[in-house]
């Protein structure tokens, strides 16, 4: 039941232009990311060399890549994901969902896998870029690798919160603008909290997506990652159930 | 059909409340198999309300839904594999082509693989939406999502087919055909109408209730009013009427005829006897007289006047309802 919503969720963002248009802008901006890293990092090139410890090529270009992917994907998850709930409840379709026999559980996670699916795409096509280095040189595979599952974490938890966010509402615009302002806010976080000790800075998804973006893999992000990303999927089965009992 | 009508959907002392608002208050309902169930009521019945919790898009304040003998809020999953649902509004995704919608329908019925194309190109069949198939739902007349909205309810051959105000916005000869439609459906399914166009209910329904502030005013076999529509009265409007006790006089000579009564609109009322159906003989009159016949028409039907009378909005009704 999960594959067969979120089969459909993944054809429904194919057949809207507006899941091209993002793909093509991301595609666009992304390439121009990596061919600037690279033309800089090939000019560069005499210099890096005498450094005592010179950073690769994928240090410099991928984990750019990378890192400006996140903050595009932090813009393109709202309006991906704002139409999943609040769109159908707007068109008044849900009611298809809700009146066939399958849980409140399935409808969420099968939207979720299916923007993830879509999400994964645009994660293939920055794996591809940065796989295209192989072509003319060493890469370090376990670095795009780090930087690959961290990206899938870190948009796992963009979509989560879409997802709820557009549960909340029927105005797709209020769900994405809602959505951004939120991604945005944990974003940032580090940046706008002074101490360093101060619990606050632990929601930071920056914080937590920084390692990945160096090549370290850590539990406890990974962690962080996969409860944020549970939390708002429960709290969107919950959200559901409750429109059902109070109408 | 099967000779002991067994019961296909059964509710009892459904309430649900909106805060402190009742919107449908302590209502029973059951419908047989193969039978056509017309839910009447003006705007804000509950009929909505209603069938929403039949469907399980709601659930109940109190009370309880059986489907097939499957307690629907017990065991919503499956109770709701043997609900079809077209909502007010037809849920379709308009991105879509008609087979694609349909199959994703199925899918999620849980029609088994091997099943669902036979069964999409059935349902399509049956709402003549056979060359459909393949364009966008998006590009499809009011008329055909309709039909479309109807094929996912059936798709599934479930035991109770929900259909609320289907032919709203519809033009003449479609509401005829979706009527066709939901009269070839009550031979397989049992089916709930919900509508506020009384002749609808009158050529489609088997039986009726009336729902008016949340409670089910009255409830009857469409023969039970057949029968009682036999007593009727005639509209008579003539060019050139003679003196009011002219007309009546003559008209009470009919047999059939129990009594006149002018009304202020410059037309008379002729009470019928039971059974009778004196029009041609009073027509007749009318032309020997040469009063200039323009109008003989039975009056609002039985129906309409139990509607009226029911679902009036001054409190006496209310209180006494």
């Amino acid at each position: 039941m999960i594959g067969t919503i979120a089969w459909k969720e993944f054809r429904s963002l194919f057949a809207s232009p507006l899941a091209w248009v993002i793909l093509a802008v991301i595609q666009l901006i992304l390439a121009w990311v990596f061919l600037f890293q690279l033309s800089q990092y090939m000019d560069n090139l005499p210099r890096i060399q005498q450094l005592a410890n010179p950073p690769g090529i994928t240090e410099i270009v991928v984990a750019a890549l990378f890192g400006f992917a996140a903050i595009l994907l932090l813009m393109a998850v709202p309006l991906l994901a704002m139409r999943l709930f609040s769109e159908e409840r707007r068109d008044q379709t849900l009611t298809l969902l809700l009146s066939a026999p399958v849980s409140t559980t399935e409808i969420v996670l099968g939207k979720f896998v299916g923007l993830l699916s879509f999400l994964a795409v645009m994660l293939g096509l920055c794996l591809l870029m940065s796989a295209s280095l192989a072509l003319g040189g060493t890469i370090d595979w376990g670095l795009i690798a780090a930087n690959s599952l961290g990206l899938l974490l870190l948009v796992g938890a963009f979509a989560a919160l879409g997802l709820f966010i557009s549960s909340l509402t029927q105005h797709p615009a209020i769900a994405a603008f809602a959505t951004f302002g939120a991604l945005l806010l944990l974003w940032i976080l580090n940046s706008l909290v002074q101490d360093p000790n101060q619990p606050l800075l632990y929601l930071s998804l920056m914080k937590h997506f920084d390692g990945f973006n160096r090549g370290l893999i850590d539990t406890t992000d990974i962690a962080y990652f996969l409860l944020f990303a549970a939390t708002f999927l429960t709290l969107t089965v919950r959200q559901l159930d409750a429109k059902r009992l109070q109408g | 059909m099967t000779q002991t009508p067994d019961i296909t959907l059964s509710a009892h002392r459904l309430t649900r409340r909106y805060g402190t608002a009742v919107a449908v208050a302590e209502l029973d309902l059951e419908l047989r198999r193969g039978e056509v169930l017309g839910l009447l009521g003006p705007n804000g019945a509950g009929k909505s309300t209603t069938m929403q919790m039949l469907t399980g898009n709601l659930a109940p304040s109190s009370g309880s839904i059986a489907v097939c003998g499957i307690d629907l809020l017990e065991h919503p999953k499956r109770a709701k594999a043997k609900i079809g649902y077209l909502p007010e509004t037809p849920p379709l995704y308009r991105e879509l082509t008609v087979d694609e919608f349909l199959a994703f329908c199925g899918r999620l019925h849980k029609v088994a693989r091997a099943d669902l194309k036979n069964a999409v190109t059935e349902a399509k069949a049956r709402c003549g939406l056979a060359d459909m198939g393949r364009r966008l739902i998006a590009h499809l007349s009011k008329g055909y999502q309709q039909r479309v909205g109807i094929a996912q309810a059936i798709l599934h051959k479930p035991d109770v087919v929900i259909l609320d105000e289907p032919t709203v916005g519809l033009d003449p000869n479609q509401i005829r055909e979706i009527r066709t439609l939901i009269r070839e459906l009550s031979g397989k399914y049992s089916v709930i109408l919900s509508t506020h166009i009384l002749p609808e209910v009158e050529t489609v329904c088997d039986r009726v209730h009336i729902l008016h502030h949340g409670k089910i005013v009255f409830a009857d076999r469409i023969e039970g009013l057949r029968r009682s529509r036999q007593v009727e009265n005639l509209l008579l409007g003539v060019a050139r009427p003679p003196a009011a006790e002219t007309l009546g006089a003559v008209l009470r000579a009919i047999s059939g005829v129990q009594d006149t009564q002018p009304l202020d609109n410059g037309l008379t009322r002729v009470r019928c006897a039971p059974g009778c159906s004196p029009a041609e003989a009073i027509a007749q009159a009318a032309v020997e007289n040469h009063w200039g016949l323009t109008q003989l028409s039975p009056e609002r039907t039985r129906l309409e006047d139990v509607f009226a009378e029911l679902t009036r909005q001054d409190t006496n009704t209310v209180a006494a309802a």
